[in-house]
């Protein structure tokens, strides 16, 4: 057994404290605001916000699924903007901006022991391009012909043609929406990244460094790297949209009509999407591998097990990530031996993500494991994630992807595992650091309420959506109708999980009624309430103030997990607490 | 509760598995060569599932049994890696057990077989077009300049070969039971996908190129054809239906059906009379 705990102090270079940007007014302490903590809370707001607007639009796609024809709000037209509104703001503008945007910035600076971001002013505009993107966005739900309906994919040639919903505005304004938001993220990404690398504080080597700082980090990198591609295949196609150019345009004939399109290429576009589109799960994923690790070891009582291994899985998922893309294009007509590079790249990913899921479980050996809010939702995330999974292993694998792609099976996949299980890790997240963000602990039994019910019903809606799948049922279909092939069972099977949805959607007011009211009359939660042990716990103020620490940055003596430490007093100890042997004697109480 | 949440979690594996057996809900009968694909998808279910129930019991093991008690002190173990490399090289080797027959699969799905008849399928919003080769066995070569009201799905007029297709217009297409057919897919506006699910094999039209899959059917009946990428807001109303008969109810309807040469000269003729 090699003691990592104990290694020496290896102390990074000394730096000099930077002189921070002190707020002048309340505007410039509240809205135009430089520091990270305002920065998170800005946009965790925000990315929240539209979320809300994703939840409702979700509701209005399963009214339809289990009562089509019924309402008559829902057209074709409005069903298929509703799906894509719902898939774009769920995966980039609440999941993205809020694991990076907002747990990015609140926790970074404060698990490194740094005063801030190092770029503040860039940090702040960060956030004011993001809030524009999401203005943009909802300004198509307002254009003529309303947003786009294309689907999140957005696959040409059909977003911007006639037949496609939003083919007027929404397609041009969801592009320019995307234009801005990466703009935005990568003045906040870079931000992220350096202060990884260059804001520590002395002693906290990378290999001390919270999975938390760790999966985020990662996922920035990845992020970083793979947005460029969403980046100009948008410009591309705002170019085929509005100059008229054929960059993912063959020759057409639409309803028996010549387009001036001819030469370009859609499967193109399918390529720079997914090269984005497959690392983007990974953004999504790789923060929620990281705080699940922190809640778990934090509410075990014990150190994650195998912590070098789970920061080598982390960069072999996010290497990985970069050549598995094409596992999204199987049945698309891309050069068939593709497949099999592709389908043996996606499981070797495989590997390194079960050895994560291993060592979330052998943490939990021998623990002392403490049942509370957050511990019940990293607890739920390993039963989705490994759900959600193994699905992955269905589609992945070429040849089983044949049957299965298209199907309600995807859908249920993708859902599993990139929408309930990171939601279960923000709302895990959110309950831990809660007390030291706002200084009061939320109301545990309507928290105890929030988690059975999202977690037993989110799990009621999805898995039983997979056995649609197999029948052959097709995704983003409007209405079914009759079908030989499907028995009529499955609508009574439709009408069950809409109403799962809508009894879980209607649980997050419990969530919202929970955050705030304790915010008024939560009770005081003290600086460290979960005696944990990394550095945003040991801050002098709760909450944090501005520059986060007192005169002194802190100095790290330890990895993140010293907990349960046989021979030590109490059952942790933080980061920054001298080894014993040098400790100054006790003072006799 | 951790004696509740340890219990949910047990409960969950029981619901999940049975509901896997008892559920109504599964794969239509096949009703072509693809039995591999089926045997993918089975084994596949074998060993993911038998990893999620060991993982999930495990999980529900330690809630109970380390559940935290007064005074109780968890143990300190930073690392195992005889463990960690155990778990790593047994998972290693489930996934090469998934992958190597998938592959094995995969590669008998892009090889198709010499003296499979060729067909192709038309897609545009929102109906199925086909074409058969005639008595040539040739198709004739298409460009989507070609295509007008006369010539809906585009045909060379030039190219003798394309002469006799039989071009079959948004109406069902009927296959001969037992003979492989390669199936050559091409749209002539959106991506659209050929998507019978008894036949568990599907593929997009890409505009701008022509893909292909093939498959045996095996079994007599009509299926339905589904689109299966979304096109639009007709996505859901694309429907067709492949009728697989026995080899003389097949050359009966073959017998009925249009050759393009037929259909042009026609559609000259009433040109002519306008």
């Amino acid at each position: 057994m090699v003691d990592i705990g104990t290694v020496e102090v290896i102390p990074t270079a000394e730096v000099e404290d930077v002189e921070l940007y002190h707020p002048k007014s309340w505007v410039t302490k509240y809205v135009f605001c430089q520091d990270a903590k305002v920065i998170a809370i800005q946009y965790s707001i925000t990315a929240i916000s539209i979320g809300l607007v994703a939840l409702v639009l979700s509701w209005f796609i399963r009214l339809q699924l289990a009562f089509p024809g019924t309402f008559s709000f829902i057209t074709p037209s409005n069903y298929y903007q509703f799906i894509t509104m719902h898939g774009m703001i769920m995966v980039i503008y609440l999941l993205t901006a809020l694991f990076l945007g907002g747990f990015g910035n609140y926790l970074i600076p404060l698990m490194v022991g740094a005063r801030d971001m190092v770029f503040p002013y860039v940090n702040m505009l960060s956030y004011w391009v993001y809030l524009l993107a999401v203005l943009v966005l909802v300004a198509s739900f307002f254009a003529p012909g309303g947003p786009t309906g294309a689907g999140w994919t957005l696959y040409p040639p059909q977003a911007i043609l006639e037949g496609t919903p939003g083919q007027d505005w929404g397609i041009i304004l969801m592009l320019a929406s995307l234009i801005l938001f990466i703009i935005g993220f990568t003045m906040g990404g870079l931000n992220y990244v350096v202060t990884v690398l260059q804001g520590r504080t002395r002693g906290m080597t990378m290999m001390r460094l919270p999975l938390t700082v760790w999966g985020i980090f990662t996922a920035t990198i990845l992020a970083l790297l793979a947005f460029p591609a969403l980046f100009v295949a948008s410009i591309m196609m705002l170019l085929d949209r509005v100059l008229g150019t054929s960059f993912f345009m063959p020759a057409i004939v639409q309803a028996g009509e010549h387009l001036k399109y001819g030469g370009g290429s859609p499967i193109l576009f399918q390529h720079l999407f997914w090269f984005f589109g497959h690392p983007e799960v990974y953004i999504v994923a790789l923060p929620a591998f990281g705080i699940v690790s922190d809640l778990i070891s934090t509410h075990a009582r014990k150190n994650i097990f195998g912590y070098r291994m789970m920061v080598w899985a982390l960069v072999a998922i996010a290497v990985l990530s970069f050549i598995v893309w094409g596992h999204h294009m199987y049945i698309s007509g891309m050069n068939p031996p593709f497949g099999f590079f592709f389908a043996t790249s996606t499981l070797i990913i495989a590997i390194p993500t079960a050895i994560k899921v291993y060592n979330w479980v052998l943490t939990l050996w021998r623990g002392d494991i403490h049942l509370t809010v957050p511990m019940l939702f990293a607890l739920g995330f390993i039963v989705t994630f490994v759900n959600g999974g193994i699905t992955g292993l269905f589609l992945g694998n070429v040849i089983v992807d044949v049957p299965l792609s298209a199907t309600m099976f995807v859908v249920a996949h993708f859902h599993m595992v990139m929408g309930i299980a990171p939601i279960l890790v923000v709302f895990g997240g959110i309950y831990h650091w809660y007390p030291k963000i706002t200084g009061r602990m939320w109301n545990e039994r309507l928290g105890q309420f929030h988690f059975w019910v999202t977690f037993l019903g989110a799990y009621l809606i999805y898995f039983p959506m997979h056995y649609l799948g197999f029948i052959g049922v097709p995704r983003r279909y409007y209405e079914l109708g009759e079908r030989a092939f499907v028995p009529p069972s499955a609508a009574t099977l439709n009408v069950f999980i809409t109403a799962a949805a809508l009894i879980v959607g209607a649980a997050q007011m419990v969530f919202f009624f929970n955050l705030i009211w304790s915010l008024f009359k939560g009770k005081r939660a003290g600086g460290n309430p979960w005696r944990a042990t990394s550095l945003e716990w040991q801050t002098p103020q709760t909450p944090p103030g501005h520059g986060n620490w007192g005169k002194e940055l802190p100095i790290v003596y330890r990895w993140a997990y010293d907990y349960s430490v046989p021979g030590a007093e109490q059952d942790f100890l933080p980061q920054n607490q001298p080894p014993a042997k040098r400790m100054p004697v006790a003072a006799p109480s | 509760m951790a004696t509740i949440l340890a219990l949910v979690l047990v409960l969950i594996v029981i619901g999940s598995v049975s509901f896997h057996l008892l559920s109504p809900w599964w794969l239509t009968p096949i009703a072509s060569n693809w039995g591999y694909i089926d045997n993918t998808v089975i084994l596949t279910f074998w060993i993911t599932g038998f990893g999620y129930i060991a993982i999930i019991l495990f999980m529900a093991f330690c809630v109970f049994r380390f559940r935290h008690r007064e005074g109780r002190r968890a143990a300190y173990q930073p690392e195992n890696n005889r463990l960690e490399w155990s778990l790593a090289i047994g998972t290693t080797v489930a996934v090469a057990a998934l992958l190597g027959p998938g592959l094995f699969v995969w590669y008998q799905f892009v090889t198709v077989p010499k003296g499979a008849d060729e067909i192709e399928v038309v897609g545009q919003q929102w109906q199925w077009s086909f074409r058969l080769p005639g008595r040539d066995g040739l198709l004739g070569t298409s460009d989507s300049r070609y295509i007008s009201s006369d010539n809906p799905l585009g045909l060379n007029p030039n190219d003798p070969n394309g002469q006799d297709d039989l071009v079959i217009v948004a109406d069902d297409l009927h296959l001969p039971l037992g003979k492989p057919v390669k199936v050559l897919l091409r749209s002539i506006d959106v991506i659209h996908d050929f998507y019978v699910p008894e036949f568990r094999a599907k593929m997009d039209l890409m505009p701008g190129l022509v893909t292909y899959f093939w498959f045996t059917p095996t079994r007599a009946g009509t299926f339905e054809v589904l689109c299966a990428a979304f096109c639009g807001v007709g996505h859901p109303e694309m429907r067709g239906s492949v009728v697989v008969e026995n080899e003389s109810a097949y050359q009966a309807w073959l017998q009925k059906q249009q050759t393009f040469a037929q259909l042009s000269a026609r559609a000259k003729k009433v040109n002519l009379r306008q």
